[in-house]
């Protein structure tokens, strides 16, 4: 049912190639997360424009022509076209609730949100998400890019133990395989 | 000289350009298989580690070709986005973002990715992180502090450790390597039906040794501007192109004649031009010289630059320096500070009588010399260097 993933190291490469040509013509990584705050801003700054006011979170450039009209908000819109052209190319379009067996629809939603949500927070507060900190701040070798990959998947590892059932079946036995 | 933007592309079309790398960046992330959660969260139980495959394989290629480019004076690193360094709100936003991650099965590039194919739970994720980033913007001013604590600035690693970005480089492209072999042993050992690529295992190997000999070269490359900083310090290089000079009373006279089209250019360390320069001086140190402001401060046409050091010997490195990157009207300070010092702030008393020129030479000094001492009293050190706020602006945060 899948066709073939590309070789990661194939794919690797080819995004860096991208990322690379990014700090060359745009002098910038990329990013993801960054769009998140961009939109929301333009909601507030039309709809509560006082409650903006008051909040630096809702402070932008006011010279590049709304809080819109950013390169991430155009790159996140790139994002997802392409995404979908791949889709296309490899017949991977197709709408339905990724999950390992055992785990139930609701139940991969309700931590598909609770996690972007911790994802969402934690971006702001680190200041970009494994795009924009983690895979662009270590092109132009950042100190606060590399620290917060370390953290990323630092904690991803941490934690990753005490919700293994949310991806990997229970053991049966005592021999704890993870098989899926 | 890359970037492009602003001078070449403009902010409108960069807009573009963002959305082609966009296009570009879901394309590859689907293709190497990030649309799916379970591939994803594989990385962290063993079973898949594609993520670190693509991850460090282009991250390394980048940081590659960044040094590479920067080397190669095509690109100028000094003003491309460095994330800053905020540590505290880094590391507890890393470790947040970490349980995200693992929870939700997506980053938000990737869940972006999945939710263009399709995948109910990657928009499921996309819905969440923008209910927590709506989250983090109401309680902003709370831990506003916070966010702003610790900052080290747009450092970077290579900088904060004291070596060489070739240095870096080169460890990077080693640990990648190292790394794709051991995850390798694991995932086999965990997980034996982990999907076989259609690369033999040759071919991987001839990949990785051509990725190290690439690192390794570019690392030890001696980049563009050690070459002509090395010529330019090059005692029969500048026998061969004399640095012209200008005097110390013409100076002294052209500052006090207020000359617009005079620009006096300190190339002594920043803290050696904080305590004394002359009134007007900008401090731009030889290293500084490749930058992109830099050139458009030097390069002027309408501009005589002078270059001021201590003694005409430093200043002549400059100039040399100046000539080979092609800045059109350059000199250095006739017998540097020290003589400027000697003969414009404290004259010594001629031995004789004087006469003709001398003597009209003199007087200027007496009349000159408590004016420009006031001058250069009054700007206690002198304003920072013009060029150093041109940075781009990027990243996710505020």
């Amino acid at each position: 049912m899948n066709t073939r993933y590309m070789n990661p190291y194939l794919a690797g490469v080819l995004l860096g190639l991208l990322l690379l040509m990014t700090i060359f013509i745009s002098g910038r990584g990329l990013g993801a997360s960054g769009a998140y705050r961009s939109t929301w801003t333009a909601v507030v700054v039309q709809a509560a424009p006082a409650h903006a006011a008051a909040n630096e979170f809702f402070h932008y450039d006011a010279s590049g022509g709304g809080p819109l009209k950013t390169w991430l908000v155009f790159e996140v819109i790139g994002v997802l076209i392409g995404g979908f052209l791949s889709g296309v190319v490899s017949d991977r379009l197709r709408l339905f609730t990724e999950r390992p067996p055992h785990v139930t629809i609701p139940r991969r939603l309700v931590g598909a949100l609770i996690g972007g949500a911790l994802f969402g927070a934690g971006a702001q507060l680190g200041r970009g998400c494994t795009s924009g900190a983690a895979l662009s701040g270590m092109a132009v070798m950042s100190l606060g890019g590399i620290v917060t990959m370390a953290a990323i998947f630092g904690s991803a590892y941490a934690v990753a133990y005490f919700v293994r059932r949310l991806w990997l079946p229970a053991p049966e036995g005592n021999h704890g395989s993870a098989r899926s | 000289m890359g970037p492009l933007v602003p001078d070449i592309i403009t902010n409108e079309l960069n807009l573009i350009v963002a959305l082609l790398v966009g296009v570009g960046f879901g394309f590859i992330l689907e293709q190497a298989g990030f649309s799916s959660s379970r591939k994803l969260t594989g990385l962290f139980y063993g079973t898949d580690f594609t993520v670190l495959r693509v991850f460090f394989t282009a991250g390394a290629t980048a940081m590659l070709g960044v040094v590479a480019f920067a080397k190669l004076g095509w690109l100028d690193a000094s003003v491309i986005y460095v994330n800053p360094a905020f540590l505290p709100s880094a590391i507890v936003g890393g470790l947040i973002m970490g349980v995200g991650f693992v929870v939700g099965g997506y980053c938000p590039g990737t869940s972006f990715c999945g939710a263009s194919v399709g995948r109910i739970d990657a928009m499921m994720f996309v819905a969440g992180s923008f209910l927590g980033v709506i989250g983090f913007g109401e309680v902003f001013p709370l831990v506003r502090g916070f966010y702003q604590s610790g900052s080290l600035g747009d450092v970077t690693l290579p900088t904060w450790l004291g070596v060489s970005p070739g240095v870096v480089l080169i460890g990077t492209i080693v640990v990648a390597v190292v790394a794709f072999i051991a995850t390798g042993r694991i995932e086999r050992r965990v997980n034996s039906s982990a999907q076989k690529t259609d690369w033999p295992v040759a071919r991987h190997r001839l990949a990785a040794a051509g990725l190290i000999l690439v690192g390794v070269a570019v690392g030890l490359m001696p980049s563009t501007q050690d070459r002509l900083l090395a010529t330019a310090h090059d005692g029969s290089f500048q026998r061969a192109h004399p640095a012209l000079t200008m005097s110390a009373d013409e100076v002294a006279f052209r500052i006090l004649d207020h000359d617009g089209s005079l620009l006096l250019v300190d190339v002594r360390p920043a803290a050696t031009f904080a305590k004394m320069t002359l009134p007007g001086a900008a401090n731009i140190r030889t290293d500084e010289f490749f930058t992109q402001a830099s050139r458009d401060i030097l390069s002027r046409s309408d501009r005589q630059v002078v270059f001021l050091a201590d003694d005409e010997r430093e200043a002549e490195d400059a100039a040399a320096l100046a000539g080979e990157l092609g800045f059109a009207r350059v000199a250095v300070l006739k017998g540097g500070l020290r003589e400027f010092s000697a003969t414009i702030l404290h004259p010594a008393a001629p031995a004789g009588a004087l006469s003709g020129p001398d003597k009209d030479t003199w007087a200027f000094r007496l009349d000159a010399g408590p004016r420009l001492a006031a001058l250069i009293k009054a700007r206690g050190g002198a304003k920072p260097a013009p060029q150093k706020a041109k940075k781009i602006s990027g990243g996710c945060g505020v």
